[in-house]
């Protein structure tokens, strides 16, 4: 049985139907990313798990419990909201405590865990700060602790790292990864971000509209998506998925295949004229580490390669693109996938 | 003149200064004209041009306070000010919380209804206050006024409280939702701390209101429940006005509560001004 279950959950603003029915199933320990883009209803979906909106129809069930109509005091949840959310006029340490005291629980254990959890986050210097004093790392470790001490069943992350520049929210990612892997916590994650998806979870839902359109671990939501939406969601840069007539018949291997989807890594510039498809460079983006090359092709369609060694190729020139066979990934006229050959 | 200049931004600055030294000495005049008056015997009061140069006297304040008994309105007034303002903040907060952090359909309407019940001229509900009043045998008592006073404060008061608790991120209270604290915990340890001086700014404005009310004060108490405000009308009478009594009546009753604004005047002004900024 599941630590986590969602059933049939749905969740409606007036006419508007945000959540439209939501089955979930997350196990003890498992770290959980729902991904989407915004206004997929993802950060509807962890706020009706917390229990800060009502259900309209469905049930979530926790450990065993329904937990369905509880108030969220009573959830035995912890989240860690985008904007920190930290109590303005309570120090550092009051903030990691308040859950505790207000549960009237023993002061010397109150200490015990307040420190545990800042020796974790490095708060230790900053117990007497108040959130104004910080930086927004500094609250983010704030926030994130003020989880920690009350050794919830479940984490809640909505969008945590969103509000920080963009070194300190690699850093983040990784320090999370870490205290995921030490803690060992069950652990529902929002974010609109792939990479931050692909990177911490072990089970990734990607949604859309409400819906869940597919779920699984990382790699295998990027080998086998369900449809050209999760293909061209999962991955930077994004899936091409080009029609059918793009290729040479003699390689399109599926014959109800409508569009066929290539990853920038599965195509490799050759010389003009040939490979299986004739394009011309339109924008080269020379990243260091990679290069990514944007070509139109004879037929029209835009489609990006990626590849480790740098070129010399600049906006105009000619080339022909070897496609990766073994590879590639068929869709039929709704999007859906048919077949992929991994 | 060139203001951009060091010495043209001086001469700027002592211009602007003496303008609002200016406008502050008109506004403060006729309470300044009041203090010197009650100083003075009835004759000196009403000379023209008026003296300023006289030797001052206490007879005035003797008087007020042997004719009529200061000390029983001043109760009075302290009283209603104060429990219609305590009673009116009880009721208010629960109601701006709920309007602002649950907003329904029909919120922002509510408001506006409340607020324009403060536009209907005082004297329009006087006979059914009057009537009601005189039913329930509380004409000239203190807590008829109270209750007055509580009413026609109260959609001030849930305006005042509703835009400072709009100020608190919504969020801050699911925190402590998810951290386990009851409706009550989450306005004591974190509603309370965070609108402190919204509440007390509204407090203080209240009062205020409450102790220059007049109308329903001269209406609906005669000797008992009388509030300064019905003292110092007390002073004016057909045979004529006592001017230097009058003044010292009204230098009385206005003492209490000018010392009280002058150490709350920051409170004061940022509710006044609430809103004003955003």
């Amino acid at each position: 049985m599941p630590f986590l279950e969602l059933k049939g959950v749905e969740k409606h603003f007036g006419e508007v139907k945000t959540i439209k029915g939501v089955d979930l199933a997350i196990d003890r320990g498992q770290f959980t990313v729902f991904v989407g883009p915004s206004g997929c209803g993802k950060s509807t979906l962890l706020r009706l798990i917390a229990g800060l909106e009502t259900l309209t129809a469905g049930g979530i069930h926790l450990d065993g419990r329904d937990i369905t109509r509880l108030p969220s005091a009573q959830r035995d949840l912890a989240m860690v909201f985008q904007s920190y959310a930290l109590y303005p006029h309570m120090t550092v340490a009051e903030n990691m405590s308040f859950s505790l005291r207000l549960a009237k629980a023993d002061p010397a254990v109150i200490r015990k865990k307040v420190d545990r959890a800042a020796e974790i986050l490095n708060l230790g210097p900053y117990l007497q700060r108040l959130p104004r004093e910080m930086s927004g790392g500094q609250r983010q470790r704030v926030a994130i602790g003020r989880a920690i001490v009350r050794e919830p069943k479940v984490f809640l992350f909505d969008e945590p790292l969103s509000n920080l520049d963009a070194a300190l929210r690699g850093q983040t990612r990784v320090e999370i990864a870490k205290l995921h892997r030490e803690l060992g916590a069950t652990t529902i994650y929002v974010t609109h971000d792939q990479v931050e998806a692909m990177t911490l979870a072990d089970q990734v839902v990607v949604l859309r509209d409400g819906a869940i359109e597919q779920v699984g671990s990382p790699l295998s939501l990027y080998d086998r998506p369900a449809n050209r939406f999760v293909a061209q969601f999962i991955g930077t840069p994004q899936m091409n998925v080009v029609d059918r007539a793009e290729l040479p018949p003699a390689s399109v291997a599926v014959a109800s295949a409508a569009y066929v989807g290539i990853r920038p890594e599965d195509l490799r510039l050759t010389a003009p004229g040939q490979g299986q498809i004739v394009a011309q460079v339109e924008l080269v983006e020379a990243l260091g580490a990679e290069t990514l090359v944007y070509l139109h092709t004879l037929r029209g369609a835009q489609i990006v390669l990626r590849q480790n060694a740098r070129t010399t190729l600049v906006a105009g020139d000619s080339v022909g693109v070897d496609v990766e066979l073994g590879h590639l990934h068929w869709f039929d006229e709704s999007g859906k996938l048919i077949a992929a050959a991994h | 003149m060139d203001f951009t200049t060091e010495t043209g931004a001086r001469v700027a600055l002592a211009i602007r200064s003496a303008a609002a030294w200016l406008v502050a000495l008109i506004l403060f005049f006729p309470i300044l004209f009041m203090l010197v008056t009650s100083f003075k015997t009835e004759l000196q009061a009403i000379a023209v041009p008026s003296i300023w140069i006289f030797a001052p006297t206490l007879d005035n304040f003797t008087h007020v306070q042997e004719r009529s008994d200061y000390l029983l309105y001043a109760k009075n007034s302290l009283i209603t000010s104060v429990v219609s303002t305590i009673v009116g903040l009880l009721i208010a907060a629960p109601a701006a919380y709920s309007m602002a952090f649950f907003p329904g359909k029909r919120t922002k309407q509510i408001l506006m209804w409340m607020l324009s019940t403060k536009m209907m001229p005082a004297v329009g509900a006087l006979v059914p206050v009057y009537v009601i009043a005189q039913s329930l045998h509380l004409l000239d008592t203190t807590f008829a006024l109270v209750v007055v006073f509580m009413l026609s404060n109260l959609p001030l008061m849930v305006w005042m409280l509703y835009s400072h608790f709009k100020d608190i991120p919504p969020e801050i209270l699911e925190a402590a939702r998810m951290d386990g604290a009851s409706l009550l915990t989450e306005f004591r340890h974190v509603i309370l701390p965070l609108a402190m001086g919204g509440i007390a700014s509204t407090g203080l404005l209240c009062l205020v209101l409450a102790w220059n009310e007049a109308f329903w004060s001269l209406n609906l108490t005669a000797a008992h429940a009388g509030t300064l405000a019905a003292l110092i009308a007390s002073y004016s009478s057909p045979e004529g006005l006592f001017w230097a009594k009058l003044s010292a009546a009204s230098v009385l009753a206005i003492a209490p509560i000018v010392v009280f604004g002058w150490f709350s005047q920051k409170q004061l002004v940022q509710g006044l001004t609430f809103g004003a900024v955003k």
